[in-house]
């Protein structure tokens, strides 16, 4: 008995076990349930965090202004000012680094340069000899002359010290004791705030003999130039600084060899050393996350045109055009539609409505066929005559050829008269064809890019307004009835 | 003749630069301000003081739109005729200060006091229209906002 008063206990005690487990097993399967519902929360979560990326209105509160963040205080381009937000804090750090470190955190930020072609800032700097015993020089492009583009002229006047930090760790990262600005002519007061921003930073130590108690020297001279456009290309600008005429150089050599009095140098945009500071100061992580991987930062973006809020706008690179145009710059003057934009200054070709998602960035206008260069958009409404816009800005190219090649020179002589007869309502049936001829026998047969860029913005208007030109010449008048 | 202080100056600016040669640039500037624009008597003596051969001056003076090879009015009203300041009506500019001067583009009233030019960007786009005079910049133009810097500059 006892045995089976034991089995039965035991049968008993299965049983419970049985129940236990069949607890447990639901127990089990509420759990998963539960974290199933978890996941799927989170996913939610992710996808509105991204959402929230995406939104134009969200990004434009969530991107803190890095380079204009001091420009609005109304003593901003002063020392005091500077330093009251943490100014020349990067050069006293970047003067206990190692140079290398420096040229390797500026390359793995992904900085790209700001004067239009883009290219790395850190690679560009790597190409530097490092024999101490040869001068080195670094030249800051400030001749800003491109249509459209008034960004640096803007950092040069509210925050000149930002501009002269980052020229003063490029100049220690890349061994150079002298560094030349080279400024556009017309604009005499941010040439007047450089020299007394140059005058403040010697009398306190950031500049000078022996910064900031370290061995490093340097020396920062503003150079005026006096009205000419091709000045801006960096060989040019060479020319220009030695005295004679600015006529471009053939490279190679280029300039990171054989530069500035024959000696290796370096030449950057002002937009491109402004970035460098803050590199320094919170890391090229940081930087490197800002916008599309292989075009990161921040970038200033000069609206003009028919908008409601032309301005410069800083934004993450790779913001879309059209948040650009509508959200930041308040949309298009008397709710006109728009009839073409051109993204990057008037060397860049024009895009239309279709393109208006295309991310400004480096790479994905290249791929519209077009380019970033500037950053300059010049916005035009429906009523905008494409022929006259296109005679303005190919009257400024030829104007400004240098004369040196004769594609350039002659092609562009050609093209404005063709031109000309066009808009004024005397052009004849070929000369759409004569105008596009003229282009395959400028393009990649000049000495500089000056010429290339002239072909492409002509192309580009033709290509997207072919029937405007024809209707110029059939009509004798202007299609957008102006 | 240069003053003693330009002369000085000029030779001042020279030492900014590895090369003299450099300074030709900053030193045709200080011959503008001396004679009010860049004489040839002027562009020789700049020659003098760096040992250039005075072509060396011409040329450079010839390259640069903003040296002036001619006498220009006390007021020198330069207008962008470029894209962005065109877009937003800078004809209009033009001829409103052409029919408020009495004189067409690149022609100086006879008193000398103004002369009016068009000019390509100045870097001031997204102000547009603007105009510089002399060395200051007066931007988002309209016919009232000229006619009150008109009134200012006697
Ligand atoms: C016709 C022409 C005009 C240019 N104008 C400018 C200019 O005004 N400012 C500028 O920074 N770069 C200009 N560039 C680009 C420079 O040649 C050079 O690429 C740039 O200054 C390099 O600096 P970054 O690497 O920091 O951009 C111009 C190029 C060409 C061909
Ligand atoms: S392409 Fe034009 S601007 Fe460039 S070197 Fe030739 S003539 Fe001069
Ligand atoms: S287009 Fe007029 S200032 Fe730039």
């Amino acid at each position: 008995m006892p045995l089976i008063t034991r089995s039965k206990k035991q049968e008993a005690r299965n049983k419970k076990q049985e129940a236990r487990s069949k607890k447990q097993e639901a127990r089990n399967k509420k759990q998963e349930a539960r974290s199933k519902k978890q996941e799927a929360r989170s996913k939610k979560q992710e996808a509105r965090s991204k959402k929230q990326e995406d939104d134009p209105v969200k990004s434009k509160i969530m991107f803190e202004p890095v380079i204009l963040k001091n420009i609005n205080a109304s003593d901003s381009y002063t020392l005091t000012a500077y330093l009251k937000t943490g100014g020349y804090q990067a050069l006293k750090k970047a003067l206990e680094m190692n140079t290398d470190t420096i040229i390797q955190m500026v390359k793995d930020s992904g900085l790209r340069g700001r004067g239009g072609a883009g290219f790395s800032t850190g690679l560009k700097w790597s190409f530097i000899p490092k024999d101490p015993t040869i001068p080195k020089y670094l030249c800051c492009n400030a001749d800003e002359g491109e249509p459209g583009t008034y960004k640096d002229r803007a950092i040069i006047e509210k925050d000149p010290h930002q501009l002269l930090e980052g020229i003063a760790i490029g100049c220690y990262a890349i061994g150079a004791s002298n560094a030349y600005i080279y400024i556009r002519g017309e604009f005499t007061l941010g040439a007047d705030r450089l020299e007394d921003a140059i005058r403040e930073a010697h009398s306190k130590g950031y500049l000078g003999n022996n910064i900031l108690g370290s061995k490093f020297s340097l020396n920062i001279y503003v150079h005026r130039g006096a009205g000419a456009y091709i000045c801006g290309e960096e060989t040019a600008l060479l020319e220009s600084l030695e005295g004679r005429r600015a006529l471009p150089r053939i490279k190679p050599p280029f300039p990171a060899l054989v530069g500035l009095f024959g000696k290796p140098t370096v030449i950057n945009n002002v937009e491109t050393l402004a970035c460098i500071p803050h590199i320094i100061n919170r890391g090229a992580g940081w930087f490197a996350a800002i916008g599309p991987a292989k075009s990161p930062g921040p970038k200033l973006f000069g609206v003009s045109g028919h908008v409601n809020k032309p301005g410069l706008y800083e934004l993450p690179m790779g913001t879309p055009l059209r948040e650009i145009i509508y959200t930041h710059a308040g949309g298009i003057k008397g709710d006109r539609r728009l009839k073409a934009v051109i993204p990057g200054g008037v060397s860049a070709p024009m895009l239309t409505e279709k393109d208006l998602d295309t991310p400004m960035d480096f790479d994905s206008l290249a791929a519209k066929g077009t380019m970033l260069g500037s950053g300059a958009v010049v916005v035009m409404d429906e009523k905008t005559c494409i022929v006259k816009a296109a005679l303005i800005v190919h009257e400024f190219f030829h104007h400004e050829s240098c004369g040196k090649c004769t594609p350039c020179r002659e092609g562009l002589d050609w093209i404005v008269k063709v031109m000309r007869r066009v808009e004024h309502g005397e052009g004849k049936e070929r000369d759409l064809d004569l105008l596009l001829k003229l282009c395959g026998d400028i393009f990649g047969r000049t000495f500089c890019p000056l010429g290339d860029g002239a072909v492409m913005a002509l192309r580009g208007a033709i290509n997207n307004f072919r029937e405007e030109f024809e209707y110029h010449v059939k009509h004798k008048r202007c299609m957008a009835g102006c | 003749m240069l003053s003693e202080g330009a002369v000085k100056e000029i030779n001042d600016l020279t030492g900014k630069y590895a090369n003299k040669r450099s300074a030709v640039m900053p030193a045709l500037f200080v011959v503008q301000r001396e004679y009010g624009y860049v004489t040839e008597e002027g562009m020789r003596e700049v020659a003098n003081i760096l040992g250039l051969r005075p072509v060396q001056i011409f040329e450079v003076a010839t390259f640069y739109t903003m040296y002036n090879k001619k006498p220009v009015g006390k007021y020198h009203i330069q207008v962008c005729t470029n894209i962005s300041c065109s877009l937003l009506g800078a004809n209009h500019i033009v001829d409103f200060l052409s029919m408020r001067l009495g004189v067409k583009v690149k022609e100086t009233t006879p008193d000398k006091m103004f002369t009016l030019s068009t000019v390509e960007c100045l870097g001031s786009c997204g102000t547009a229209p603007m105009m510089q005079i002399n060395d200051r910049y007066y931007e988002d133009l309209t016919k009232e906002k000229i006619e009150e810097i008109l009134k200012g500059l006697k």
